[in-house]
């Protein structure tokens, strides 16, 4: 089981109609982010990612400083490592399905590493994405579009990986598939995940520990169900 | 047709394609500012880059020739020092065809950056692209089909442009004559059968150029 630290200190961050606070540490190999929609869940995966920029935030995970703005310090988010999956995927519309893959592997030999675990076949062939290489983005079905999203983030050897409700659009059995997908990564890859969520079962289902946020605050943090 | 005309017709493409040329890269850069960050001074860009399309071309035509005579600011610099020579040239015929055609050209890129979902670019970024690489590989081919239909309307606009061109450039036969100015020219001399026929070429190359345009503009947006 992999094991991550994300600190998350001093988080103070102005939305439209709450402050966002967070004051934390997360170490569960799978991590959900339990809450209503618009507790800030996203918010918080783009400080993290270092798409947008708080007055007030200490992010270091493991012992790399992300984010420090007592000092001043923000490492551009190409050079974070950290994987994205966005809730709208974000998938690169004019590329091939083997394009999306390959951006962001692009020039980069290194595996972590790990003797080569996130190498372009392993993740291929840990996501069926074999048959599916050479379609149109336009082309994919839903649950094929998250496998493709999922496989993208894993290619560029991220630390960490951050999940915006996977499974939103899903119905039931194709849920239950890219779960089976999820946990698979999770326990083949040993990259920690950082999953939001507000399906209380997929939390029980795949998380070690859950935060739960609620209108910018952390209401709760433990083991899922509890 | 005779040698004169298919001069002119070859003059008149091969400026306005200068021109377009010319206005490609800053185009490209100011509508990109445009579209994606704010900053100081923003709003009066946007209304001095846009003034040309309203404002009567032969006054943009004035404001060039003062500015680009012998004796004009940038035209002094331009004469003393590079031994240029803008005004009644070729040169002048693109200046003014740029400059009219700009707004074209920054207007129709702005709306096609605009287009391109900002989160995509984020996404690139997360995947370890640098700024550079995230403008050619994601912004660039996503507004493509919006950049070339604006680029293609500008150049439509370059080819008809009259007031400013014969105020900078005048209209010297063999020299600076392009379609707009020999129509006006042979009219004026009454020979109305060769306009028309120049006319007709006039309408032929304009009507390509923006159905061309608007073939672009209707295949905006995500395939």
């Amino acid at each position: 089981m992999s094991t991550m630290r994300l600190a998350l200190h001093r988080i103070r961050l102005p939305l439209a109609a709450f402050t966002l606070e967070v004051d934390t540490e997360i170490t569960a190999g799978i991590t959900g982010l339990f809450g209503p929609s618009g507790a800030g869940k996203t918010s918080l995966l783009d400080l993290v990612a270092g798409l947008r920029r708080a007055p007030s935030a200490l992010i270091r995970l493991g012992d790399r400083v992300l984010t420090d703005t007592a000092q001043g310090l923000s490492v551009p988010a190409r050079e974070r490592r950290i994987g994205y999956v966005p809730q709208d995927l974000a998938l690169f519309p004019h590329l091939s399905v083997r394009g999306n893959l390959l951006y962001g592997a692009h020039g980069k030999e290194e595996t972590n590493g790990n003797g080569g675990r996130f190498a372009f076949d392993h993740i291929r062939d840990l996501l069926d994405l074999g048959p599916l290489l050479e379609r149109g983005i336009a082309h994919l079905s839903g649950g094929e579009k998250q496998r493709v999203a999922f496989a993208r983030a894993l290619l560029s050897s991220p630390r960490l990986l951050l999940l915006d409700e996977p499974l939103a659009g899903l119905d039931r059995p194709r849920r239950e598939r890219i779960l089976a997908y999820l946990r698979q990564a999770h326990d083949d890859l040993q990259v920690p995940m950082l999953y939001v969520s507000h399906h209380a079962d997929e939390m029980t289902a795949l998380c070690g520990e859950v935060l739960h946020l609620d209108h910018g605050k952390v209401t709760g943090q433990g083991e899922p169900g509890a | 047709m005779n040698a004169a005309e298919w001069q002119v017709v070859g003059f008149t493409l091969r400026v306005s394609a200068f021109a377009i040329l010319l206005i490609l890269p800053p185009g490209l850069a100011i509508a990109w500012l445009l579209a994606r960050f704010r900053w100081p001074g923003k709003s009066l860009a946007e209304t001095l880059i846009a003034l040309p399309l309203v404002l009567p071309p032969v006054a943009t035509g004035l404001l060039l020739l003062k500015l680009l005579g012998r004796r004009g600011a940038l035209g002094a610099f331009l004469h003393d020092r590079l031994g240029l020579d803008v005004v009644f040239t070729w040169r002048g015929v693109v200046v003014a065809m740029a400059v009219m055609s700009l707004p074209l050209l920054v207007r129709g890129a702005r709306v096609a950056f605009e287009g391109v979902d900002p989160r995509l670019e984020q996404i690139a970024r997360t995947l370890g692209a640098t700024d550079v690489r995230v403008f050619l590989t994601i912004t660039l081919p996503l507004a493509r089909n919006g950049i070339l239909g604006g680029t293609l309307l500008a150049f439509a606009r370059a080819l008809g442009e009259f007031g400013a061109t014969i105020l900078v450039a005048g209209n010297i036969p063999g020299r600076t004559s392009t379609l707009a100015l020999s129509i006006y020219q042979l009219v004026q001399l009454g020979k109305d059968g060769e306009a028309f026929r120049l006319l007709g070429i006039s309408a032929a190359i304009a009507f390509a150029a923006v159905w061309a345009s608007e073939r672009f503009l209707a295949r905006r947006g995500p395939r």
